[in-house]
């Protein structure tokens, strides 16, 4: 299989890893295409293999048989540090270099490849904005000073630091806490529709495969390949018991994770903007079918909810600080965040910006119920399906129930 | 006559001896960290050979300094040559055993990801795991001059350089008026010695190891 229309940037030909006192090979025949400018995620049960696998694709594990193509090349007898400076490569661990500063951190490779000090000081400073640090306050820090999540950043920043078309990331954002990692993920999300790196990702949790990859490959033992295919693919239409068993319960929720905000229609609501006064945001009120005005300032920025109870205990005209914060998403949010955030917020609209921060429309609670049952719908029909597969005879809906 | 006049007579003669006894033990110490390094180096990812080497170090350790010393007469005769041979000796356990240490303690993610990253087993030893390791390898040394400035006291005995001269005088006429004296002075300008070696070390660590690792 070849990418959407991409080339392959990785080929693997019946790699075989057999540690040494090993009964059952860690990984088994394994070949696999990986197309130019996606994330393919590696996603399995703990021991499958998924780091095995990767670690042959840089030579950190030399395979016991078959080849590894990077371009064309085959890079199996390649001398392997100059293959890796051309690779970037995050770990779990991160394993940023304790004794040395950030700056000198993600100058590793620059300088293993001979650049002149310029070029990395500016490259060094490039990459800590990159990952939305500020390049004055950190590049002179040491790792022992960087929060956790702040050093997974650098850790992704050092692994680009040579601009690698390809990057291997082993459970990158595995050691961090929910919250940290989910704007992680969005950060590197967004990063990557930039920077078009081809991306092998290792996790053992099925909902980071379907929120990042653009592919995945789902394994068993041995790095057998269960399923390699796209995330909607492979939820709506799982190879088999195993591939379906580690999807697990609420399939459909998870595709909530699948359809992002910008996907969707969006609702209109009524504003106002600071320095409106009373008597005609009442009116704006009464002439609505909603229950408050989300107010904007100058920029179109939503500050808050006006409510009805708001305007008549106010009494001048309605201020920039008035009103309760609304739970707020950008176009890029899936709606499993939306609904997240609603359910954070308690309110049962999200306001949705655009790329610049301005308000843009609004995302009702009933729209994600909708999308929810449409999934269901879907779901089901692809049960029936496969039932009528299984005993063709019948004429009758076998699995319907009467109603 | 008493300690403090002592002192103001004889305290040229115990600086002369105070600056040979450090720079014996100086001499031993490096000769020492440069032999204890490299084996380090050479064993510590090999558990057979890095057993051998540690058990080999901790037996030399055992030896009494007399007995050591006596031994080597009839080879390398009397005076610096045998001490300091001595001290090399007495001086490699705690340099091998925590160079070995430090090594091995290294995070191995952090080896790992210098490796990915395409160093090469040179780079990664000299850039990565020596600079990670020098603290504790510097606190080898550290246990190792320590130990070393007491056994070159010792080394008067086959007339090594030293403070161990004025000791060893000082005991063998132990009833004339200036012996307690001398063997007060002498012990005295180790303990001193000891106190101003040790204060290098600290200002040496602060001068090497990176403030990533403090
Ligand atoms: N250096 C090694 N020597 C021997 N066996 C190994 C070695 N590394 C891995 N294995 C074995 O190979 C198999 C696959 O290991 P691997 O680390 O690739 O699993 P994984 O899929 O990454 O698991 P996890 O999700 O727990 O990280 C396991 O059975 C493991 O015990
Ligand atoms: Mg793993």
């Amino acid at each position: 299989m070849t990418g959407l229309g991409g080339r392959t940037k990785i080929r693997l030909d019946e790699l075989t890893k057999r540690f040494p006192g090993q009964a059952q090979p860690a990984v088994q025949g394994l070949s696999m295409e990986i197309p130019e400018g996606e994330i393919v995620i590696f996603v399995g049960p703990s021991g499958c293999g998924k780091t095995t696998t990767m670690k042959m694709i840089n030579r950190l594990i030399e395979p016991t048989s078959g080849r590894i193509f990077l371009d064309d090349e085959d890079v199996t007898r390649a001398d392997p540090d100059q293959l890796r400076r051309r690779i970037g490569y995050v770990i779990q661990q991160i394993g940023l270099f304790p004794h040395q500063t950030i700056a000198q951190n993600i100058a590793t490779v620059p300088k293993l490849l001979g650049w002149d000090r310029r070029r990395i000081a500016d490259r060094v400073d490039e990459l800590i904005g990159l990952v939305g640090m500020d390049p004055a306050e950190y590049r002179d820090r040491f790792p022992k000073q960087l929060s956790g999540g702040q050093r997974q950043r650098i850790g992704v920043a050092r692994a680009m630091s040579a601009d690698p078309d390809v990057m291997l990331m082993d459970e990158p954002f595995g050691a961090i806490d929910p919250i940290t990692r989910d704007r992680l993920q969005n950060e590197f999300l967004r990063l990557q529709a930039e920077i078009k790196k081809t991306i092998v990702f290792v996790t053992h949790d099925i909902d980071e495969a379907i929120k990042m990859g653009d592919r995945i490959a789902i394994l068993r033992e041995g790095s057998q390949i269960a399923q390699f295919d796209t995330p909607e693919r492979i939820l709506v239409d799982p190879a088999d018991e195993f591939v379906a068993d580690f999807i697990g319960r609420g399939a459909s929720l998870k595709r909530l994770s699948l359809s992002r905000v910008r996907d969707i229609a969006l609702g209109d609501w009524p504003t106002v903007t600071a320095g409106t006064d009373l008597a005609q945001a009442r009116r704006l009120l009464t002439e609505s079918d909603k229950g408050s005005l989300l107010l904007l300032d100058a920029q179109g920025v939503p500050r808050g909810w006006i409510t009805g109870d708001h305007l008549r205990a106010a009494t001048g005209p309605i201020a920039a600080g008035d009103g309760l914060p609304p739970a707020i998403v950008r176009p890029g949010a899936t709606l499993s965040d939306t609904l997240n955030e609603m359910l954070t917020a308690r309110y049962s609209t999200a306001v949705v910006l655009d790329d610049d921060g301005r308000y843009s429309g609004v995302v009702e609670i009933d729209t994600i119920n909708e999308a929810i049952r449409g999934m269901q719908t879907a779901e089901r029909e692809r049960l029936r399906g496969q039932a009528l597969v299984d005993s063709p005879f019948d004429e009758a809906d076998p699995v319907e129930p009467a109603r | 006559m008493n300690f403090v006049d002592y002192l103001g007579n004889r305290w040229d003669n115990l600086l002369e001896l105070g600056v040979e006894h450090a720079l014996v033990t100086a001499l031993a110490v490096a000769i020492a960290t440069v032999i204890g390094v490299g084996l380090g180096l050479l064993t510590y990812d090999r558990p057979r050979l890095r057993q051998l080497v540690i058990a080999t170090c901790s037996v030399f350790l055992t030896i009494p300094s007399l007995a050591l010393f006596g031994l080597f007469i009839s080879w390398l005769g009397l005076g610096t040559t045998p001490v300091v041979t001595a001290l090399v000796m007495y001086s490699l356990l705690p340099i091998v055993a925590n160079t070995i240490v430090g090594l091995r303690g290294v995070d191995p993610a952090v080896v790992e990801s210098a490796q990915g990253m395409g160093m090469s087993r040179v780079q990664r030893l000299f850039r990565i795991e020596l600079p990670l390791a020098w603290p504790v390898i510097l606190t080898g040394m550290r246990v190792s001059t320590l130990l070393a400035l007491g056994i070159v006291a010792i080394g008067a005995y086959i007339l090594g350089p030293g403070l161990g001269n004025d000791i060893f005088a000082g005991l063998s006429r132990i009833s004339s008026p200036n012996a307690l004296n001398l063997v007060l002075g002498g012990t005295l300008g180790v303990i001193v010695l000891a106190i101003l070696f040790d204060l290098l070390f600290v200002l040496l660590n602060r001068l090497t190891t990176s403030r990533g690792v403090r």
